[in-house]
């Protein structure tokens, strides 16, 4: 026993400390408590590993029975297996540098405490998750981070676009969570057990022409799961809108971690999902469509927390992707080093709408590089890393992803490099907006809107409507009064975590993931490496860059004369497809159109109703017995009881049914 | 008398006590109430142990003559099915006697002597083994219903009681009329007796017969849980009921129409429940959604909660008709999960009454800002109650759905829509009610939780967390007990002709 109960514990504790005693609390004792659990956890996670390397096999441990019915055993049980080892550091060391730097970046917010006891509690489940040891355990992490999710997008809960994220949020997890619950029911009666081993072991058996059906549907089902935790095609539509909450949380949460719990999921199923032909392309072409969408749109958002959600989803539409394609190593090796880059993008846009007072729409930026030279440098990072420049983190696991991909479709290889290169230019504009060419801001720092750009979208000759817009955030009157007019850096407890994110967007490709998974994994075919492929790739990457340079830098008027020219394909694409205005009009408004004027006036008050109002009145008799009876007068009802009870006994004795 | 016996006469004895309280001593009606009603409580603990220990037989038997002729009986006892309600009950009723405090200020011990004399109602019921008992506690429990809404409700009360009263009438008429055919057959009110004749042969029913006898007694047990689409007296019941009147209404007396149908109506008449599950298990599918649908949209705190209750008893009658361990180990679990996690959510919507005088949700707003602990505790059973894994629902939920799917896989893939849609109407009724600004009448009225509330509250949030990660302190007896229903429910001509193929 290597007591991995104890991982998820800690954090626990600090959310229960924080959350039943933190209101009281100083800001210290919080960050303390907050910090120190997460930082113990991860301490626990390498203690635990280095004793239990090198992980041929899982290494599982059963505590209690949770629930038994019949045939149906669920114990809780945590297993590691290299697959989780993975999970279990990124979690853990992500989430402390996060934490760490979430210390600085919320210094000012009210809430301190609620926040880190949430984050905390979402460490949790994200390690529950990780480290259950059948689906149902699985679940319980799924839900539990779904819920943080949710109190997090919320955080600011007086802000109406909060809240309504956070359900929505919810809610399309929820759609997600019913396809994963009906597949967890098909894999019981399928196999007896929800416990991974003894699925997989029965699963790996099963001959495909046999099981093939059931497990095409039992994998869709699951898909629908992991479309949902994992904003994929059509379940995305929640995670651009949780960028509402604070901006470490979409960092841990809404990059790094949560949203890869799809893919880890499907990999987790990979043994199932290999006997389901017809579903793998499925995830393949769900990944694909994923991929494509929401990097276009990543191309026109102004609000640079939304450009880097859109490229979330975009990415995350690669490891499906490569799930699809059974390159289940490859989309393990992109959650890594997506976690490290995209929570360092993540972190470091905070730290930019840090130092510009809350403002968030790239079109008020400009030329940051000169005011906040660390946050540009360790951003520049995770630049490179995402565009796919050689030898960087994300290179190694893209060129790995293309490479599987090229051998499952060509077509599908060229759409993805296509979608490489949108991949490179989105960020690079993205970064070029915000660090380079002029401030476009001067006026405006202290006084920034809250910029959740999707709503002001005239071009880039607003910005001085701004300086009317007061933010009413405490601090922000803070730094207003003393005259602090200039981006400035963040604190060392912000930059600290973005210099380690760096280096790991860097250098941590070099580490062999897919090898070293390949005893978590199912065997998979091994392809001959072809040269041109990585050439290809890295071009892309590259060019993508360069064309972003040209348009941002080079020629900045290009930009709105290409997006005049596109006209009405400019808006759709900006408009994010109108995906939500089209659920809205066939989903969600018929719906609650249709409960109150069909089913709850029309079927229950008026038919139902109406039927028992017109028995009541034709048996007015009775209602006007039971008005006479009714005198309030205890001793007179009892009376009518026993007059009751009586006649149903004189009854008795006359009816012939007594012997 | 045993302990059993007790656990009635006691609630009895209280009731007619507090009845008979000199007006001056009025004002120590609820000290009273309180004191009793959590002595009966400690005392139904005992309960657990003999029970437990043997939850497939029955414990603290009495069977004695009551009326000689016809021969009715006093004929009680527990097993893993009934134990819990009984603790249910005994646990709520103290609580909503601390949920009456300062809201009762009229006829203050007629209040607590009906409230005693539900308790005296409901684990009579649960207890019986006597079909005639039975019936009369069934019929003894709509009394102080009547009046509790009746006499304390809200401005529709007569509306409200009358439709509770002529709906469960028509039902209850049914079913006596079920017993009595049963008494002409068998001559006997006994309820093991019964089904021993009936199971093995002795006393045949032709289909016909059994059929209309099922429905007779379901009908009964249906309008009492609800099922759909016989509901419609349950939003109103609950929308004028008082706070304590709702507790106990949602969380244990609709619990009665599913236990009638789990202990009568499958092993009495297997032969037709199985052969009708389809359209039941459709009704239940269609509360569920339905239910949750006509909740999104309900302006009114109370009524939501009351559709929701139609929902979540959906899902409990289908795990029932499952005819499967699961499912019904899901259906007894989800009965006592939906009397903990809905009589909370009763009381705290309670809680918002007596401060602002309104169930509209629009009259609320931004109460998280002014009463975070309110808050939070709604928020927990807000969570409990939508299925959160680790809380006490979700447990229902899966072994219902697996049982379910296990039966018939379309029959979950429609009920788990129900699952999405609660997480629609409870998170948007949060939202509402409980996040964004405060406005200013809301701030003014809406003060922080107090002790004594939070005592009412605290352990049923203290069993939603126990209920969903401690789960084989409760569903060993339940499945116990569950497992012997089953084999009731086995049609004795399946057996014959199971034995004949052999």
């Amino acid at each position: 026993m290597q007591q991995l109960w104890l991982i998820p514990l800690f954090p626990l504790i600090g959310f229960l400390i924080n959350g039943l005693f933190g209101r009281k609390l100083p800001k210290s004792a919080i960050s303390l408590v907050a910090v120190g659990t997460v930082v113990a956890s991860f301490l626990w996670v390498l203690k635990t590993l280095s004793a239990i390397m090198p992980l041929e096999t899982p290494h599982i441990e059963t505590y209690a029975t949770w629930i038994q019915s019949g045939f149906v055993n669920i114990p809780f049980e945590f297993a590691v297996d290299r697959l989780t080892a993975v999970m279990l550091l990124v979690v853990t060391g992500i989430g402390s540098l996060i934490h760490v730097y979430a210390t600085g970046y919320m210094a000012e917010e009210d809430g301190y405490y609620r926040f880190f006891a949430y984050l905390n509690l979402f460490m949790f489940f994200m390690l529950t998750l990780v480290l259950g040891n059948n689906y149902l355990l699985l679940f319980v992490g799924w839900e539990g981070v779904g819920l943080c999710s949710y109190l997090l997008i919320g955080f600011y809960y007086l802000k109406n676009s909060a809240s309504t994220a956070g359900n929505k949020a919810f809610i399309v997890n929820r759609v997600g969570d019913f396809g994963f619950s009906l597949a967890m029911f098909l894999i019981v009666i399928q196999f007896k057990t929800l416990t991974f081993q003894d699925v997989m072991k029965q699963a790996a058996q099963v001959p495909v022409e046999h099981a093939v059906g059931m497990m095409t549907v039992i994998c869709l089902l699951l898909l629908v799961g992991a479309a949902g935790k994992s904003a994929q095609v059509p379940l995305h539509v929640w995670l651009p809108d949780a960028m509402e909450g604070p901006t470490p949380v979409s960092a841990l949460i809404h990059a790094a971690t949560m949203v890869t719990a799809g893919v880890y999921m499907t990999c987790r199923s990979a043994t199932i999902f290999l006997k389901a032909p017809i579903a793998m392309e499925a995830v393949a072409i769900v990944g694909l469509i994923t991929a494509v969408l929401a990097a276009t749109i990543g191309m026109t958002q102004w609000d640079i927390k939304k450009v880097f959600a859109y490229s979330t989803i975009s990415q995350l539409g690669y490891m499906f992707l490569a799930a699809g394609v059974g390159a289940f190593g490859p989309a393990m090796w992109h959650v890594v080093t997506h976690a490290f880059f995209k929570a360092l993008l993540f972190l470091g846009a905070g730290a930019v709408i840090y130092s510009m007072h809350h403002e968030q729409d790239m079109r008020h930026m400009g030329g940051l590089r000169k005011y906040i030279p660390i946050t540009f440098g360790t951003l520049a990072c995770a630049w490179i890393a995402i565009a796919g420049v050689p030898l960087t983190s994300g290179w190694f696991s893209k060129e790995a992803i293309l490479g599987a991909v090229y051998h499952h479709s060509p077509i599908m290889y060229w759409i993805a490099v296509l979608t490489a290169m949108v991949t490179a230019f989105y960020v690079s504009r993205s970064m070029f907006l915000t660090f380079f060419g002029e401030f476009r801001g001067a006026a405006v720092p202290a006084a920034g809107h809250h910029g959740h750009g999707d709503e002001d979208d005239h071009g880039h000759d607003d910005h001085g409507h701004a300086v009317e817009k007061h933010d009413d955030r405490a601090h922000a009157v803070a730094h207003n009064a003393a005259h602090d007019t200039e981006p400035h850096e963040a604190p060392f407890v912000m930059w600290g975590p973005l210099a380690v994110l760096a280096a790991l967007s860097i250098v941590g490709g070099f580490f062999d993931l897919p090898h070293f998974l390949e005893p978590a994994l199912p065997p998979a075919e091994h392809v001959a490496h072809e040269a041109w492929l990585e050439i290809v790739g890295s071009a892309a990457g590259i060019l993508g860059i360069v064309i972003a340079h040209i348009m941002y830098v080079a020629k900045p008027e290009m930009p709105d004369a290409l997006t005049a020219k596109l006209g009405g394909l400019y808006r759709l694409v900006y408009d994010k497809y109108r995906v939500d205005e089209a659920y809205d009009l066939t989903i969600v408004d018929p719906l609650i159109g249709g409960s109150r004027s069909f089913l709850w006036k029309g079927l229950d008050a008026g038919l139902i109703d109406g039927m028992v109002n017109g028995a009541g009145s034709t048996a007015r008799l009775v209602g006007g017995f039971a008005r006479w009876i009714q005198t309030g007068n205890m001793r007179t009802y009892g009376a009518w009881v026993l007059v009751g009870a009586v006649a149903v006994l004189a009854y008795l004795g006359i009816g012939g049914g007594v012997r | 008398m045993n302990l059993l016996t007790w656990l009635i006469v006691l609630p009895a004895l209280s009731f007619f006590l507090l009845l008979l309280l000199p007006k001056s001593m009025s004002g120590n009606a609820k000290y009273i109430a309180l004191g009793l009603s959590l002595a009966i409580f400690v005392m139904s603990l005992g309960l657990l142990g003999p029970v437990l220990a043997n939850p497939g037989a029955p414990s603290f038997e009495i069977n004695e003559p009551w009326i000689e002729q016809p021969a009715i009986r006093y004929h009680i006892a527990l097993d893993g099915l009934s134990l819990w309600l009984v603790i249910l009950s005994t646990f709520l009723t103290p609580l909503c006697v601390l949920i009456s405090w300062n809201h009762i200020k009229d006829r203050v011990k007629e209040y607590y002597a009906f409230l005693l004399l539900l308790e005296v109602g409901v684990i009579g019921v649960f207890a019986s083994m006597d079909l005639f008992l039975f019936y009369v506690f069934w019929e003894l429990t709509l009394v102080p219903m009547y009046f509790l809404i009746g006499i304390w409700g809200h401005d529709r009360r007569i509306y409200a009681t009358l439709k509770f009263f002529l709906y469960t009438m028509a039902g209850s008429v049914l079913m006596l009329a079920a017993i009595l055919y049963l008494y002409s057959l068998t001559g006997t009110f006994d309820y093991p007796v019964i089904q021993q004749l009936l199971a093995s042969g002795r006393v045949a029913l032709t289909p016909h017969v059994e059929a209309l006898l099922f429905f007779a007694f379901f009908i009964a047990f249906a309008i009492k849980v609800p099922l759909w689409p016989l509901h419609t007296w349950l939003p109103d019941a609950h929308v004028e009921a008082p706070t304590a009147g709702s507790v106990m209404l949602a969380s244990v007396m609709l619990k009665m129409g599913t236990y009638g149908i789990a202990r009568f109506c499958l092993p009495l008449f297997g032969g037709a429940a199985r052969q009708y599950a389809g359209p039941i298990a459709a009704c239940a599918i269609i509360g569920i959604i339905v239910g949750a649908l006509v909740a999104m949209v309900q302006p009114n705190m109370k009524k939501l909660v009351a559709y929701s209750s139609v929902s979540h008893l959906g899902f409990v009658v289908l795990g029932i008709f499952s005819f499967n361990q699961q499912g019904l180990d899901g259906a007894v679990y989800q009965m006592l999960n939906h009397g903990v996690s809905t009589g909370a959510l009763f009381m705290l919507v309670g809680m918002l009454y007596e401060r602002q005088h309104s169930l509209e949700i629009k009259s609320y707003g931004g109460v998280a800002t002014v009463a975070p602990h309110l808050t939070t505790l709604f928020l927990i059973t807000t969570l409990a109650s939508i299925g959160l894994p680790l809380l006490n629902n979700f447990i229902g939920e899966f072994l219902i759905l697996q049982g379910a799917a296990i039966a018939n896989f379309n029959w979950a893939v429609g009920a788990a829509v129900g699952v999405i849609l609660s997480a629609c109407y409870m998170l948007w009724m949060f939202q509402r009610a409980f996040l964004g600004k405060t406005p200013h009448d809301v701030a003014h009225h809406v003060t922080e939780i107090n002790l004594r509330e939070f005592v009412a509250v605290a352990p049923l949030v203290i069993l939603m967390v126990w209920m969903g990660t401690a789960t084989q302190t409760f569903l060993p007896s339940i499945s116990g007990a569950n497992k012997i229903v089953l084999e009731q429910t086995r049609p004795a001509n399946v057996e014959v002709a199971h034995h004949n193929a052999r």
